[in-house]
């Protein structure tokens, strides 16, 4: 048992939740004395690095909800381990950087909360060994995204956008709740590290592969994956800190954290190398050539981000112990480099109030150490030596040029996505800091420390990454892929490789990297041209989806719920004359009917046809008043028929109820409007034989159940014992006030409510014209 | 003392009580908040009772089943019974300052503890025609206290509720009545031995159809919901979340107790229909709260699709899809109940209930936005709160008995529920204020007596969540009596205690 893992979750919980109360107190130093958390336990983390490399798994469990499936069971490996690190480092970096970035902003506090709240969230994700606690924790870090895109929640754009990041990610997250569950149930587990090792039981069943479907759709699109990608974009609503926190470095990567933890299970099957190949492949070329023509630089970070992702979701799909181990350094070179360049955006926007990229230049001079970060990051970007990135593209050529037998798709795909980025890393890693000053909406200065440090820190990371690769980026590789192949794996990284295929890659894809950086005006240009096209993007059809679903729910609802009784007096009756004629219909009683009607008495006929009339009556008149008081002469008549049978008690029963009900309904009544006739004759037709449905339903009920024996059961009893036991004669009598006495109290209550609601309606409503209601209650 | 009986004993002696102080309003004021704490006190004690195992059973008046009336209070109805007290201890404390003086002038908390009377002795009583009886007390108590105060609304409301709930009783008794020619008796432990030997298994099934329409309309149901909507809006909101916490809840007892004890002669059939009504129940439902701007009427169409929810465990019929039921039935009523009561306290802060009239909530009001976050994610079935372990348990029992349309359906649904809550957090909380908003009012909504019950009634949910086992554990125990007929006949048939 391993007490750091659930102590750091819970520590930044914690002080999520007095990070309001932190930035009250200390306005301006918040940011930094909060970031000593996440940085304390980064160094923690770190510290048991050699540990994993060596195999060790951190683990921790606590019950919670056993009969469930959840358990809060954690464990840490290598890949863990690596993510973990990115989290709370990044982290850090972006609580320092936020505190400076919306210095004086009301809702700073918040910021801070939303942020750690995020933080622990994904800490959780990638510490989880049981998957519904992963996805406990998955949901959250949505629900922290949705709080954070929305950040500027008074802008009708943030709004939307927050909503489109939530219900796409939610809804992966709900087919991914079902597969899990699915993946639990075949293998009797939940906990992932058991299930990665029965990878032959769960394929053999015919389950395996919905689950398979199921959590791949909730990997997608919380990575952000086409058709899903949309979503990305339009989170850049968000402040920029959380694009770079978020939307790059962290959580747009937990779908490519579920897929490398659960490659174990599905990476042996065919579907698993098509469809995740193919969605990362989409992905790459989809996000690379939507970066042409964008130029806000948060957008063009965004494309390139989605890019990213589809290369690592396709080096993960691919599979082989070269690929994971590309995956996985390619995975630690973006983080820091696409971090640092969000962060370098954020500091222009600040600095000269705008972020477009044609706009933008030469502010080396104003900005120096921003340009520094710029440059080492873009360096990376684009897979220049000496950075980091240079190794990872390598190691991402090598792995597509033996990816048989595709690997001239791969490779020509990758080859034309890498070259875009080179494009874009030059656009916003140079572009903005030489040539001449450009007009800026503001005089840019130098951006505070705060601003700057965060993003050279990353930077230098990647630099430095790319010149000691065996001692900063090989020992993080390592761990992660180990942990991914389940095997042990021996990582070697370097610089030079040799003159080699793909350094021959590397070189064209630079040159036509940098004549698409050359050209990139005409480019862009051609490409506002064609934006007309992104009407058959998903994008548009989220929205044209959402609006109809607006619609459609209005119309049913406005069909339904339409107001008039009348529609769901008949809505009910048919449903009960369907079910209860299908139930029947289901059986193989046929219909005996009663047919022996015995001696009919004047009185019974009489009083037949007089009910009978009285409710004919009611379907003809217009007044509610005449209506109560027919209804009245039914109630009367029918207590009449329990007088004529020998029960005069239930007789005055009825009478006083008749009368109570009576006055209540001309109270309620006395109010509403007159009735209208809206009904067309063929409408009153159909209402007619509705209504004689569903009296022929109760009446063959009744003769159906007639024509049966009597069933003496338990009034056989009564007439035994009324006397004997229960000193009474009258045996109705007995069961109403002893037998069945209960009942009676019961329908005492009713007639004293009835009671107190007559004189309440009376009182309130009649009795004084000027109701006095406190205007808090009445709309 | 038969502790059996205490949970109606109660509510009827403070009807009595509360008439008594009819013209002193403050002393009815505090004879709710002990009328409401004996009762939870009460059903805590029966619960502790009942847990071990035991079917507590009383006869009335002493005569001996199946001839008299009998009390029954098993697992799943102690559980109903607590959660019935705890709603009624949280909304008499909002009460006290949601219900104004001229309501509690004219009779509101006898009719408040005559709703609670009807509601406890249709969760007691062993006897179906009793159970009609109770329906009634319900019904009489619930239509008056959504009409008065006699505003239009009010009344129009009203009467759409108790015309439509009026032919669920016409139903019932006509079906109870043919039940009796058929069986011969209405105790519903004789009756769950002797409609297996009825000859005519088609039309008990049938005679359980009209049970399924009667009850089926109590709990609002797809098709039968319509008088929900037409009326949930009307009264004050404290009723309203009375309602919401009881009522439909009490037609959905009725569901679970017929259909695991009655009616078990056709279940392909019977509880097939079940599935199909409970999954456009949710639909119907989610989607009439998606159309709505007015917070009630968007909040009354969510409690229509959160009882598909409860149906869905029904139909599916199997220990695990109970239990389900059982753990999201605590769960909704607490979600909701806490909705409604936010929304009581957004409506005096801001002066609507009107989505499109009220906005900028979050960025002045941020402890409101907590009070409503956590209830809406939670009816979301957003983990960790407990409407996220309420999902998980039914799609866990949907995918175990290979129901995968309805767990499909169930899941789309919650999508739209969380859809539909962000509706209301992007209007009242993210968005500006309108400029033809009404003036706010901050003094009006913090008041101790109306915070304090919609916090509690969120942090339930928080709560469930985090002791999701030992709760689930109770409902599975529930759900494991339910699935065992057998021992609740044992237990009202076995003779005097």
């Amino acid at each position: 048992m391993d007490i750091v893992l659930p102590t750091a979750i819970l520590l930044l919980l914690i002080l999520s939740g007095f990070a309001p109360f932190i930035q009250q107190a200390q306005p301006h130093r918040a940011g930094l004395l909060m970031a000593v958390l996440p940085a304390g336990l980064f160094l923690t983390l770190l510290g048991r690095l050699s540990a994993v490399l060596a195999g060790q798994v951190f683990t921790y469990q606590l019950a919670w909800a056993e009969a469930l499936g959840v358990r809060f069971s954690l464990y840490l490996d290598g890949l863990g381990l690596l993510f973990s690190l990115l989290i709370l480092g990044i982290g850090a970096l972006v609580l320092i950087y936020g505190g400076s970035y919306l210095h004086g902003h009301h809702q700073l506090g918040r910021f801070y909360a939303f942020i750690l709240l995020f933080m622990a969230a994904m800490l959780g994700v990638v510490v989880s060994n049981n998957a519904l606690t992963l996805f406990v924790f998955w949901e959250l870090t949505s629900i922290s995204s949705f709080l954070l895109i929305g950040f500027d929640h008074e802008k009708e754009g943030s709004r939307f956008a927050a909503l489109q990041a939530l219900l796409v990610t939610g809804g992966g997250g709900l087919a991914m709740l079902a597969g899990l569950v699915l993946l639990g149930q075949i293998g009797g587990t939940y906990e992932i590290s058991q299930l990665n090792q029965m990878a032959d039981i769960l394929r053999a069943s015919p389950l395996f592969l919905p689950a398979f479907l199921l959590i791949l759709a909730g990997a997608l699109t919380k990575s952000a994956q086409y058709p899903f990608h949309f979503w990305l974009p339009g989170a850049m609503a968000a402040p920029t800190p959380v694009s770079a926190y978020l939307h790059s470095a962290t959580m747009v990567k937990a779908g490519v954290y579920l897929l490398a933890r659960l490659s174990p299970i599905f990476s042996a099957t065919p579907e698993w190398q098509t469809l995740v190949t193919g969605f990362g492949l989409a992905t790459f070329l989809a996000g690379a050539l939507l970066a042409i023509g964008q130029v806000d630089l948060k957008k063009l970070l965004a494309y390139t981000t989605v890019a990213s992702l589809g290369t690592m979701v396709m080096l993960l799909g691919w599979g082989s112990d070269l690929a994971i181990k590309a995956a996985m350094l390619y995975l630690f070179s973006h983080a820091l480099y696409k971090g640092a360049l969000f962060l370098v955006a954020g500091a222009v926007d600040h600095e000269t109030g705008t972020r477009d990229v044609s706009k933008l230049s030469g502010l080396r001079r104003a900005m120096p150490r921003t340009a520094l970060a710029a440059g080492l990051a873009a360096l990376s970007m684009a897979g220049l030596p000496p950075a980091l990135g240079f190794i990872a593209k390598e190691v991402m050529y090598e792995t597509t040029l033996a990816a048989q037998p595709v690997s001239g798709w791969l490779t020509a795909g990758a080859l034309i996505g890498n070259a875009l980025l080179v494009a874009v890393s030059g656009l916003v890693g140079l572009k903005p800091f030489f040539g001449a000053a450009g007009q800026t909406p503001r005089h840019p200065h130098p951006a505070p420390l705060s601003l700057d440090l965060p993003p050279l820190l990353l930077a230098g990371l990647g630099l430095l990454g790319g010149l000691l690769p065996m001692t900063l980026a090989a020992p993080l590789v390592q761990a992660s892929a180990q942990a991914v192949l389940i095997q042990p794996l021996k990582v070697k990284l370097a610089l030079w490789h040799g003159l080699n295929p793909m350094l021959a890659l590397s070189t064209l894809t630079l040159a036509l990297g940098i004549g698409l950086y050359v050209g990139w005006q005409p480019v862009w240009g051609f490409t506002a041209r064609l934006r007309w096209l992104g009407r058959f993007g998903p994008a548009h059809a989220y929205q044209v989806g959402l609006e109809n679903l607006r619609r459609f729910a209005a119309w049913l609802t406005y069909r339904l719920q339409n107001g008039y009784l009348r529609f769901y007096l008949m809505t009910i009756i048919l449903t009960t004359v369907a079910l209860a004629g299908l139930a029947y219909l289901r059986s193989t009683n046929g219909l005996i009917l009663r047919n022996d009607w015995g001696a009919i008495n004047f009185y019974e006929v009489v009083l037949g046809v007089l009910i009978i009339l009285a409710a004919l009556t009611i379907t003809r008149t217009r007044s509610r008043l005449a209506t109560i008081a027919i209804m009245g002469i039914v109630g009367y008549g029918l207590a009449l028929i329990y007088l004529l049978y020998g029960a005069p008690d239930l007789a005055m029963i009825q009478f006083a109820i008749e009368t109570l009900t009576v006055i209540l309904f001309v109270l309620v009544v006395y109010r509403l409007p007159k009735f209208t006739r809206l009904t067309s004759p063929p409408a009153r037709l159909a209402d007619f034989l509705v209504a004689m449905t569903g009296g022929l339903l109760m009446t063959l009920l009744t003769l159906i159940v007639t024509a049966r024996p009597v069933v003496p059961h338990i009034s056989e009893y009564f007439l035994q014992n009324a006397l004997p036991l229960a000193n009474g004669r009258n045996v109705v009598n007995v069961i109403l006030v002893d037998f069945r006495g209960f009942d009676t109290l019961g329908e005492i209550t009713v007639l004293a409510l009835a009671g107190i609601g007559v004189y309440a309606l009376i009182r309130l409503t009649i009795g004084r014209r000027q109701v006095i209601i406190p205007p808090a209650e009445e709309e | 003392m038969q502790t059996v009986l205490l949970p109606l004993l109660i509510p009827l002696v403070f009807i009595v009580l509360t008439l008594f102080a009819w013209n002193a309003p403050r002393l009815q004021r505090m004879l709710s908040l002990f009328g409401s704490s004996a009762l939870l006190l009460a059903a805590l004690s029966l619960l502790a009772q009942v847990q071990t195992g035991e079917i507590a059973v009383t006869q009335i008046g002493n005569w001996p089943a199946p001839y008299g009336i009998t009390l029954v209070a098993d697992l799943f109805s102690a559980i109903m019974l607590t959660i019935t007290g705890v709603v009624a201890v949280l909304v008499a404390i909002y009460s006290l300052e949601g219900i104004d003086e001229n309501r509690v002038a004219h009779g509101f908390y006898p009719l408040f503890f005559a709703l609670l009377m009807g509601v406890c002795g249709a969760f007691l009583t062993g006897d179906i025609f009793n159970l009609y009886v109770w329906f009634e007390v319900m019904l009489m108590a619930s239509f008056v206290l959504m009409a008065l105060g006699g505003e239009r609304a009010q009344l129009e409301g009203a009467i759409k509720y108790v015309i439509l709930n009026l032919t669920s009783s016409a139903l019932f008794l006509s079906a109870t009545g043919i039940l009796y020619s058929v069986a011969g008796t209405l105790n519903m432990a004789d009756l769950s031995i002797r409609l297996p030997e009825v000859n005519s298994p088609g039309l008990v099934t049938t005679i359980a159809m009209l049970y399924l329409v009667a009850f089926g309309i109590k709990a609002a149901i797809f098709p039968l919901f319509f008088w929900l909507p037409a009326s949930y809006h009307t009264p004050p909101v404290a009723v309203t979340a009375l309602f919401s916490g009881l009522l439909t809840k009490v037609g959905v007892y009725s569901l679970v107790r017929v259909f695991t004890l009655l009616f078990l002669t056709d279940v392909a059939f019977t509880h097939t229909v079940l599935l199909v009504l409970g999954g456009f129940t949710m639909v119907v439902g989610v989607l009439g709260a998606a159309a709505q701007y007015d917070m009630r009427r968007l909040l009354s169409f969510h409690i229509v699709s959160q009882i598909g929810y409860l149906l869905m465990g029904l139909g599916l019929y199997s220990r695990a899809g109970l239990a389900s039921t059982i753990f999201f039935m605590a769960h909704v009523i607490a979600a909701k109940a806490a909705l409604f009561l936010v929304a009581g306290i957004i409506r005096r802060v801001s002066g609507s209930f009107d989505l499109r009239r009220v906005g900028g909530l979050y960025r002045d009001q941020p402890w409101l936005a907590i009070l409503f976050l956590i209830p809406a994610l939670s009816l979301a079935g957003l983990p960790p709160l407990s409407g996220f372990f309420g999902k998980l348990a039914l799609v866990r029992a949907g995918l175990a008995q290979g129901q995968y349309a309805i767990v499909a359906v169930s899941l789309a649904v919650s999508l739209l529920t969380l859809f539909s809550m962000t509706k209301i957090w992007m209007e009242a909380f993210w968005k500006p204020i309108p400029e033809k908003a009404p003036s706010q009012n901050r003094e009006a909504g913090y008041k101790f007596s109306l915070v304090f019950p919609a916090l509690a009634m969120g942090l339930i949910s928080v709560v469930l969540g985090v002791l999701a086992q030992p709760v689930y554990g109770l409902a599975d125990q529930a759900a494991g009596v339910l699935m065992q007929p057998a021992l609740y006949a044992a237990a009202v048939l076995g003779g005097l205690r």
